[in-house]
């Protein structure tokens, strides 16, 4: 692809505190992951043309930051729904039933795992212990939803999708 | 009168079954009786975590602890004791002599925990540096700045006997001392919080409940190696950790325990906070330090090691959150009085993240030493709802899957890994008889290949080749020769595989086959799966003799695949049925059958 | 800091500790709040004893927020000290046993019967 093609994305805006963050660090060395945790913070994902800008502003080539990007699976290349629920796969929560929570999420919403509802509202994510095995199984979306059962599930979603209000 | 005495009695599973609640009755009884009632209140508690002596209740505000009470015993306890003074002699706990390593230090303690580590979690607010010097915070730092040179630092860890808590078990005064003697104008400490193994929290706890152990610690070691600089590598998945640490290095910075000129010492030590970005290779020392220094997080070949080359070149210690949290209290109290609590080769203690099929799952701290039965039946309160141990999984993903016949082996380095499993991190993961050990197993090694960085061959290639088998195995279609050949990839990834992650990805398979062979060949002979997990070796089908057409399976069913006229027996469609288990969830009657 | 301010800080700090629980009667309620206790629901926990104590009129209460007590298996876990009453510490603390404690343990000296549990172990730090 060429860069031309890129150029015509409509350049995204960096918030002041993103831009002071880069200032800060750029010429720190080894500095790239905790900007793109500052840039990912502040548009949820990483924007192709967020990612181009940043190449720009901190003279590191566009390669080198999508090696680093698709390296981790924190970064996140794709926009993820209004409500993202991250399932927990770790151990604790995969033997008491975290398998089940994330089919019947399936099934409820009709997307796979990384995938986002058509009307942007839902994603869902398999995540990596998220260290609340005492609660498990447990599912997270703003906050931790622990000691699950699939049952429950309609009543969170139902909640989530009302608004912000966090049931 | 007021209450003034006050008589606790377990509730736990363990008590409850040896009826502990006749207990608790009695002594309400007792007391009513004896015309103590508005004086002693009788209440039920939490597990103890001392089942093997269950019942137990103890009486405060004296501390007296009674075992193995029995009903028919409440009466004299609440007359004698409670009443007149006089102890219950022959039911006190007697405190008995030498145990298994655990040396003269728990002697007389019922408790199997000792909290070194963790001394501060659950005690200070994490956020009030003023609640951690009051507890003796950063009066080891005192120490080693004014009374020790950095070598003494460096021979007190040594002769602590403390090794590294990640894993590993290397000595950390040694590690020191290697790093000390590479010449070179700076060097790193760098703190290793990257907990990636599922099912493990420990650093997580001891990050979020007391930070500053951690920035004391690092300090120290700087000290001790001669570093200015320290960074601590954490998951970015941690946000209040993270959180906790920041507050805390400001209110270190603001009082002078960090920075320039430390406590007027002359010392100088800065901290930085990297964070990580979900690699759970990056927990390996050589891809975190790539990772810090904004890479990809891909092992590097050792030699040579962080202590001749590490961040940037330069030489670099690596400890793990855990191992960090220990040496304040080394320090403060001696490397004689650390060494005396523990094995001959694993001094003080280990924190274990106890879960899954278990009553009391928790985070725990204990001698090290101390076998797995004390912890899964006294500390963790034993199996959930009565169910059978099967087996215990430690070291997370690298570790292995130990049965029952190990439950009575001290835990230290050279025990789990003589019985083929590894200390690992600190997750301890109990299963019952419903878990199916291929199907766990399965878990482990989809977790490795996902994370397995790619860059050398034996892990990338061999990592999925025994997924791919191991699926085979739970779909029915696996054969004796695939059980051949898992041994043979395991072994040679673990020779050929450039870092741990590839080297410990077979471990999973290889203790499994040695101890559970015949439940992969149960799968194998008979496409039968003895827990009924697999999913695709088993089918629900209704016994007609148990069916009373309740009509509740059939509603439960997602995929409506079950039918059948209200009072007389359901079917369930074996081509719809999902295998969910709706259905044997919602029977009260036993009438579905897994088969 | 100096040394010697440190030093002062500390022998000043523990001080004040020793005199919390005997001259000056102060109730301390300790709050589990790490990740687990905090997905368990120690913010509600927190709001309820803050409610509780204000409409019974209690005033001489510090709460607290603590890291992990390790009981994951009871979260929301709280730590009551105060004079006339041993240290107790409750699991399974939801806003109902919040008020419990204030109402039961803090006015009338009772423990709150179901939710007590042990001290996991000893503190090392006041051995000798």
């Amino acid at each position: 692809m060429s860069a031309s093609v890129l150029d015509k994305v409509a350049e995204p805006e960096f918030s002041p505190h993103l831009t002071q963050f880069i200032k800060d660090w750029k010429d720190k060395p080894g500095s790239l992951i905790m900007i793109l945790h500052q840039l990912q913070q502040q548009f949820g994902y990483l924007p192709r043309a967020a990612i181009l800008k940043l190449s720009r502003e901190i003279n590191l080539p566009l390669a080198k930051i999508y090696g680093v990007v698709t390296f981790y699976h924190y970064f996140k290349l794709t926009k993820p729904g209004r409500n993202n629920i991250q399932v927990c796969m770790g151990t604790a929560c995969y033997l008491k039933g975290g398998e089940d929570l994330l089919q019947e999420l399936e099934n409820m919403l009709g997307i796979g795992v990384n995938q986002v509802t058509e009307d942007g509202e839902f994603s869902i994510e398999s995540v990596r212990c998220v260290g609340c095995c005492g609660l498990a199984p447990v599912a997270v979306c703003g906050t931790v939803f622990g000691k699950l059962v699939p049952e429950k599930l309609p009543e969170i979603l139902g909640k989530l999708k009302a608004g912000g209000e966090q049931p | 009168m007021a209450l003034n005495q006050f008589c606790l009695v377990c509730g736990g599973t363990g008590c409850e079954s040896r009826h502990s609640d006749a207990v608790y009755k009695n002594l309400k009884s007792a007391a009513e009786e004896l015309g103590v009632g508005n004086q002693v209140q009788v209440v039920k508690t939490g597990c103890f975590g001392f089942c093997e002596k269950g019942p137990i209740v103890k009486i405060l505000p004296d501390e007296s602890f009674y075992v193995g009470v029995k009903p028919e015993d409440a009466h004299q306890i609440m007359a004698e004791h409670l009443v007149k003074g006089l102890p219950v002699e022959h039911l006190l706990h007697k405190t008995h002599g030498h145990h298994s390593g655990w040396g003269e230090y728990a002697s007389q303690l019922y408790q199997k925990q000792v909290r070194i580590v963790l001394r501060n979690c659950g005690i200070i607010d994490p956020e009030d540096v003023q609640e951690y010097i009051s507890r003796d915070g950063y009066a080891g730092l005192e120490k080693a700045l004014f009374e020790m040179s950095p070598t003494e630092v460096i021979a007190e860890v040594k002769a602590s006997g403390l090794r590294g808590r990640g894993g590993a078990g290397f000595p950390t005064g040694l590690k020191w001392e290697n790093t000390r003697k590479t010449v070179s104008d700076q060097r790193y400490v760098i703190c290793n919080a990257d907990e990636g193994d599922p099912g493990a929290y420990m650093d997580r706890s001891t990050l979020e409940g007391d930070p500053h152990s951690v920035l004391e610690a690092m300090t120290i070691a700087g000290y001790a190696m001669g570093a200015s600089q320290g960074f601590i590598y954490i998951r970015a998945e941690y946000p209040l950790a993270i959180h906790r640490l920041e507050v805390a290095m400001q209110q270190s910075r603001e009082m002078g325990l960090l920075g320039k000129d430390i406590l007027g010492s002359g010392f100088d030590f800065a901290i930085e906070i990297r964070l990580g970005a979900g690699a759970f290779v990056c927990g390996e020392e050589t891809a975190l330090m790539q990772s810090i220094e904004g890479n990809r997080g891909m092992p590097q070949p050792k030699p040579p090691y962080p202590s001749e080359s590490g961040l940037w070149g330069k030489p670099t210690a690596i400890n793990n959150v855990e191992t960090l949290a220990n040496i304040p209290v080394i320090l403060l109290k001696g490397s004689a009085w650390f060494a005396s609590i523990g094995t001959p080769t694993s001094k003080g203690t280990k924190v274990f993240a106890l879960t899954g099929k278990i009553n009391n799952s928790g985070l725990v701290e204990v001698p090290m030493g101390t076998t797995l039965r004390e912890i899964v039946y006294d500390i963790g309160g034993g199996i959930r709802g009565g169910k059978a141990f099967k087996a215990v999984q430690s070291g997370g993903p690298s570790g292995g899957v130990l049965p029952a016949q190990f439950l009575d082996t001290p835990i230290d380095y050279e025990s789990l890994t003589k019985v083929g499993s590894m200390m690992g991190s600190g997750g301890l993961i109990v299963l019952d008889e419903d878990d199916c050990i291929v199907d766990v197993v399965k878990f482990y090694l989809d977790f490795s290949v996902e994370e397995s960085c790619g860059k050398c061959a034996p892990c990338r290639i061999g990592g999925r080749k025994l997924l791919n088998l191991l699926t085979k195995i739970t779909k029915g279609k696996g054969t004796r020769a695939d059980i051949e050949t898992m041994r043979q990839i395991g072994f040679a990834m673990q020779r050929a595989s450039l870092c741990m992650l590839g080297g410990t990805t077979p471990n999973p398979i290889l203790s499994t086959l040695k101890y559970f062979e015949n439940e992969y060949l149960e799968h194998i002979d008979h496409q039968h799966c003895p827990a009924g997990k697999c999913k695709d070796l088993i089918t629900y089908s209704v016994l007609a003799s148990k069916c009373i057409g309740c009509t509740v399976c059939a509603r439960k069913c997602p995929v409506n695949c079950i039918s059948g006229e209200r009072k007389s027996a359901h079917f369930i469609d074996p081509a719809k049925c999902i295998k969910c288990g709706a259905c044997y969830e919602a029977c009260k009657f036993e009438a579905i059958l897994v088969s | 800091m100096t040394l010697q301010d440190l030093r002062g800080l500390r022998e000043a700090l523990k001080a004040a500790l020793a005199r919390r629980f005997s001259g000056d009667h102060t109730i301390e309620i300790t709050l589990g709040m790490g990740t687990c206790g905090i997905a368990a629901g120690a913010k509600e926990t927190l709001e309820a004893f803050v409610n509780e104590l204000k409409t019974s009129a209690v005033h001489n209460v510090v709460i607290k927020p603590t890291g992990c007590m390790g009981f994951c298996h009871s979260e929301p876990t709280a730590l009551v000290k105060m004079e006339g009453m041993p240290d107790t510490i409750y699991g399974n603390v939801d806003a109902k046993t919040a008020r419990r404690i204030v109402q039961n343990h803090i006015l009338e000296k009772k423990l709150v019967d179901g939710h007590v549990f042990d001290r996991p172990s000893r503190d090392i730090l006041k051995e000798t």
